[in-house]
C-alpha cells in the first residue's frame, strides 16, 4: 500500500508549464530523493503536495483515498508535513516551546487555561529520545547547532503523527558534521515508518540515506529509480538532460 | 546501555547554579544598579531618603512602570508603540471631561478605557492588517490621538470632576497601609502581565511572533490577531495610567504625558526588552522604570538642571542596546 500517489499531476502558471504529468508513489517509511535543476518543478511539486496551491489537473492519493487539499492546514490533517529550509524555529523560545509551536498543550486553574509546560518537556525529551538527538527541551534554540535545530523542527512532525515529512534542503548551510546528524534523523523518521521526500542538490546525501531517486527535468519526470540500482553520474545526467530518460 | 546516557543528556538542565543564572540576566545588574543608586543618594543627600521624597518617587515610576509593561510586550512582539503618551492623554481627558459633566467615575473609567482600547486596536489593526510599519502607524496616532484629546476638552485645563471628585483623587494621590495607589496598582499589573507573559498561549505566541514572524505564521499561529491584541494591550496600560494620574495631579491639561513614549521605551529597553523582538519580562520593565526614575530624581536632588533629564534618557536607550549588541556578538 503506498501511503502517497502522485497521479498525472500537471501545474500550469499562464504559459508555463511547471509540472508535466508527474506521476509518482511512495511507500511507508520509504526515503525518496528529489533531485532537479533549479526551476525544474520541485518546489511546485513540494508545494501542491503540501497544499500550497492545487494542481491545474491529476490526482493525489493519501493511503489509496483520493484528496483535496485547498490550504496547508488540510495536508497537514491528513498526516503530511513540512520541514522548511529555514525550519520555521523561533530562536528565542526553548526547544520544548518550539517543538509545540503553534498547539501548545494547556491544562485548567480554574477558570483559565495555562500552558503546560511539564508536558510540553516530557513529550518533547520523548521525541527526541526517539529521535536519538542529544537535544534538551529546556535549552533555547538559539545556543543549538544545526543538527539539534533540525531535530526541533523534525520533532514537530513526530507530534502530529505524520506519514511523509517533506524536507526542503534541510543540508544546504550546515556543516559536515551536522549534515551527518540530519542524515540520521531521516533514518529515525524512516524506521518510524515515516516516509521521507528529501528535495536536495547534494547527491551524496542523497545517495547516503535515499531508497529511491526521482529526478525532474523542466517538469517532467525523467527518472524514478532505486538508488541502489543508479549511481551520481547517471543522476546527474539525468538533471542536466545528458541522459534523456532511465 | 546508549539509551540511558542519551536520556541523561537530553533530562540535563542546561544551568549550572542558581547564582550563575542570576547573574546572566541583565535585569539583575539593572536592579542593582538602580539600589546602589539608592543607597548613594541616601548618603549624599538629605533629602532623597525621607518619606515625602520617597512617595513621591514610587508614585512616578509607577506611571512609568505600568505603561512601560504594555510597551515591553510590543517590544517583545517585534513592534513599538510611540503613541503612548497620548494615548493617555486622551484616556485622561476622557475621564475627565465626562465626570465634569456631573457622571459618576465608573462611567468615565469605563468610557476611557474603551477610549484606550480603541485607539490600540486601531493601530493594531493598521499594523497587522495593512502591513503597514509599527513606527508610521504609531507616530501618526501619537500626533491624531493628543489633537482628539484637544478637540475634546477644547483645550482647557479641567480640575472638578463632578461628584466623584474626592475619590478619583483618593484612586490617583492616596495611599493604602502607606504605599501610594498607583504603586499598588503597578504591582498587581505587573503580576498580571508576568503571568500572561509566561503561562498563557497569548504570551508564547507573541514572544513566537517577535522572534521569528514567519515560523509563527508557518506553525498556525493567528499572527494578526495576537499582534492586535498587542497593540491594545499597551493602550490599556497607558489608559489606566491616565486615569491614575489625573487624580493624582488634581487637574489635567492637554500636555500630559508629553514626550512620555522616550522614557517608557528607555525603561522597558534597560529592563531587558529587545528591540530586535522576542526578548523582555514584566518585572524587568518595572526594574527599568524604577532605575530611570531613581535617575531623574537623583539629578533634581543634586542640584542638577532638569535639562539634562533628556540627555540622560537618550543615552540609557543607546547604551542599553549597545549592551545587547555587545553581548549577541559574545555568545
Amino acid at each position: 500500500m503506498n501511503v502517497l500517489e502522485l497521479k498525472n499531476i500537471s501545474k500550469r502558471y499562464g504559459a508555463i508549464q511547471a509540472l508535466d504529468n508527474v506521476s509518482l508513489a511512495i511507500a511507508p517509511g520509504e526515503v525518496v530523493g528529489l533531485m532537479g535543476d533549479n526551476g525544474a518543478g520541485k518546489s511546485t511539486l513540494v508545494k501542491v503536495i503540501a497544499g500550497n496551491f492545487a494542481p491545474t489537473s491529476g490526482d493525489i492519493l493519501i493511503s489509496e483515498q483520493k484528496v483535496e487539499f485547498h490550504k496547508p492546514l488540510d495536508a497537514q490533517k491528513a498526516g503530511i508535513e513540512v520541514v522548511y529550509q529555514d525550519l520555521a524555529i523561533c530562536n528565542n523560545l526553548s526547544a520544548a516551546s518550539n517543538v509545540f509551536l503553534g498547539r501548545e498543550p494547556t491544562r485548567k486553574i480554574g477558570p483559565i487555561k495555562v500552558v503546560d509546560y511539564a508536558f510540553m518537556r516530557s513529550k518533547s525529551a520523548e521525541l527526541f529520545a526517539r529521535l536519538k538527538s542529544e537535544t534538551r527541551p529546556r535549552d533555547l534554540v538559539h545556543k543549538m547547532s544545526g543538527g539539534q535545530r533540525q531535530a526541533v523542527a523534525i520533532a514537530r512532525t513526530l507530534l502530529s503523527d505524520a506519514k511523509i515529512v517533506l524536507m526542503d534542503e534541510p543540508t544546504a548551510a550546515i556543516s559536515v558534521r551536522q549534515v551527518a546528524e540530519v542524515l540520521n534523523l531521516i533514518r529515525q523518521l524512516s524506521d518510524h515508518g515515516i516516509a521521507v521526500v528529501l528535495i536536495s542538490h547534494r547527491m551524496p546525501d542523497v545517495f547516503e540515506v535515499a531508497d529511491k531517486v526521482v529526478v525532474l527535468r523542466r517538469g517532467e519526470l525523467v527518472a524514478d529509480k532505486k538508488a541502489s540500482q543508479s549511481s551520481p553520474e547517471e543522476i546527474t545526467g539525468l538533471i542536466t538532460g545528458a541522459i534523456e530518460h532511465a | 546501555m546508549a539509551t540511558p546516557t542519551l536520556a541523561e543528556v537530553i533530562n540535563r538542565s542546561q544551568h549550572h547554579g542558581l547564582i550563575a543564572w542570576i547573574t546572566s540576566q541583565q535585569i539583575f545588574w539593572v536592579f542593582l544598579a538602580a539600589v546602589f543608586a539608592c543607597l548613594a543618594l541616601s548618603m549624599l543627600t538629605d533629602s532623597f531618603a525621607t518619606e515625602r521624597n520617597l512617595f513621591n518617587v514610587t508614585r512616578n515610576f509607577a506611571f512609568v512602570g505600568i505603561v512601560a509593561l504594555g510597551m515591553t510586550a510590543v517590544i517583545a512582539s517585534g513592534g513599538i508603540d510611540l503613541s503612548v503618551g497620548s494615548t493617555l492623554v486622551i484616556s485622561a481627558m476622557t475621564v475627565s471631561v465626562i465626570m465634569s459633566a456631573g457622571m459618576p467615575f465608573w462611567v468615565g473609567c469605563i468610557a476611557a478605557l474603551a477610549v484606550s482600547l480603541l485607539v490600540g486596536a486601531v493601530n493594531g489593526v493598521l499594523i497587522a492588517y495593512a502591513r503597514m510599519p509599527p513606527f508610521v502607524v504609531t507616530l501618526g496616532m501619537l500626533s491624531v490621538a493628543r489633537s482628539l484629546a484637544m478637540v475634546l476638552s477644547d483645550n482647557k485645563m479641567i480640575y472638578e470632576f463632578g461628584p466623584d471628585h474626592e475619590f478619583l483623587l483618593w484612586l490617583g494621590g492616596g495611599s493604602t497601609l502607606g504605599l501610594p495607589h498607583p504603586l499598588i496598582i503597578m504591582v498587581i499589573l505587573a503580576c498580571l502581565t508576568a503571568f500572561a507573559f509566561r503561562q498563557l498561549r497569548w504570551g508564547q505566541h507573541l514572544f513566537a511572533i517577535g522572534g521569528n514572524e514567519n515560523a509563527a505564521v508557518l506553525t498556525g499561529i493567528p499572527v494578526a490577531r495576537i499582534k492586535v491584541s498587542v497593540y491594545m494591550f499597551s493602550a490599556l496600560m497607558a489608559g489606566i495610567t491616565g486615569v491614575l494620574e489625573v487624580g493624582w495631579l488634581g487637574g489635567v491639561t492637554t500636555n500630559l504625558g508629553q514626550a512620555m513614549e522616550l522614557t517608557v521605551i528607555a525603561a522597558a529597553v534597560i529592563g531587558g526588552a529587545n528591540l530586535a523582538g522576542g526578548g523582555g519580562t514584566a518585572f524587568g520593565a518595572v526594574v527599568g522604570a524604577l532605575l530611570i526614575e531613581v535617575i531623574r530624581n537623583s539629578l533634581i536632588l543634586l542640584g542638577i538642571s532638569t535639562f539634562w533629564q533628556g540627555t540622560f534618557v537618550g543615552l540609557f536607550i543607546v547604551i542599553a542596546v549597545a549592551f545587547d549588541r555587545f553581548r549577541q556578538r559574545k555568545s
